[in-house]
């Protein structure tokens, strides 16, 4: 597998995404520019967490602009696959390529904890590895990370079933308490209707490891390797 | 000519706006009872220089449509529109 992790101005996750997928996966990995626009050769393209252009105006505003999203939006046209994490996916949203937009966190305060996310879809290239109803320990980080659509398009995303991960309690339940942003059915993660889209709020960079408390990320990374393996055959 | 345009972008009806939710919350822990809603909005103040008041207003809503609102969750409204004096306001 070929992986390419996007630096946008201010992105802080794209070292730790680098080394989950070079160091602890074993991939070829390689940095590119938020100006870049050779992606071409590539497997995976990940948009990091971070700050793209100091979350100026709206998360992901800016960066959507940038010419590398003009070439990671041809990418996965071409069946590519894209892993947008926390600020990677709040620039897919506005970029258009995933549904619905991020506003802030029902608490207006900046949450860094662990939460825990259902798997809701193994039938995606992020999510092979695992079953349906898996339950991963993954912390999130973010001001941003309420998801909101307006109900045509939210029953749109559940209809096409687009919904990938799910907040829940370390059970699996699904419910208010186990929700920690205000997230319209407790969405923390979706794709786009091929499937080769993904976006989540959690960061599964952030728990690839035993030392760091979790390696439940892990079989997001595992899963994508699989099936890039499998496609070439 | 110079324009000074005023434009304001909301989050569209029934987009939660948590933001104006605990503003109203401490107003009416301050006992301002007859306050019922708040909502916040943002206001950008743009000068732009056109061939005249119409090409300006056309660059304002394709900047409003495209960069300063989410049209998924916002709406956004032209407010003013006036030539500048000297200088502008700036």
């Amino acid at each position: 597998m070929k992986a390419g992790v996007v630096i946008f101005p201010g992105s802080n996750c794209d070292r730790d995404t680098y080394w989950v997928l070079s160091k602890v996966l074993g991939a070829e990995t390689r940095y590119l520019w938020h100006d870049d626009t050779q992606i071409d050769d590539l497997d995976l393209v990940v948009l990091p967490g971070g700050f793209s252009y100091g979350d100026y105006l709206r998360t992901g505003a800016f960066a959507r602009f940038s010419p590398i999203m003009k070439a990671v939006a041809d990418f996965a046209k071409n069946g590519g696959i894209v892993l947008g994490i926390c600020n990677g996916f709040q620039i897919l949203l506005e970029a258009g390529l995933l549904e619905g937009a991020m506003i802030p966190n029902k608490s207006l305060r900046f949450i860094c904890d662990w939460v825990r996310i259902r798997v809701e879809r193994n039938d995606t290239p992020f999510t092979a590895n695992a079953k349906i109803g898996d339950v991963l320990k993954i912390p999130i980080a973010h001001f941003e990370g309420n998801y909101f659509a307006p109900k045509e398009i939210l029953s749109k995303v559940e209809k096409n079933h687009l919904v990938v991960f799910r907040y829940c309690t370390e059970n699996g339940d699904i419910t208010e308490d186990a929700n920690p942003n205000g997230s319209l059915n407790n969405i923390a993660g979706i794709a786009n209707e091929q499937g080769n889209i993904l976006g989540m709020m959690p960061h599964p960079e952030r728990a690839s490891e035993a030392i760091l408390g979790s390696e439940d990320g892990k079989v997001i990374f595992e899963s994508i390797a699989k099936y890039i393996k499998q496609k070439r055959g | 000519m110079r324009y000074n345009i005023r434009i304001a972008v909301e989050r569209k009806k029934g987009v939660a706006d948590p933001e104006g939710k605990t503003i109203f919350e401490a107003l009416g822990r301050l006992g301002y009872e007859k306050v019922e809603s708040v909502r916040v909005a943002k206001l950008f103040d743009v000068v732009i220089n056109a061939q005249d008041e119409n090409e300006a207003k056309s660059v304002a809503e394709e900047i409003s449509e495209r960069v300063l609102s989410n049209p998924v969750i916002e709406t956004f409204t032209i407010l003013s529109i006036s030539e500048t004096g000297d200088g502008g306001n700036e």
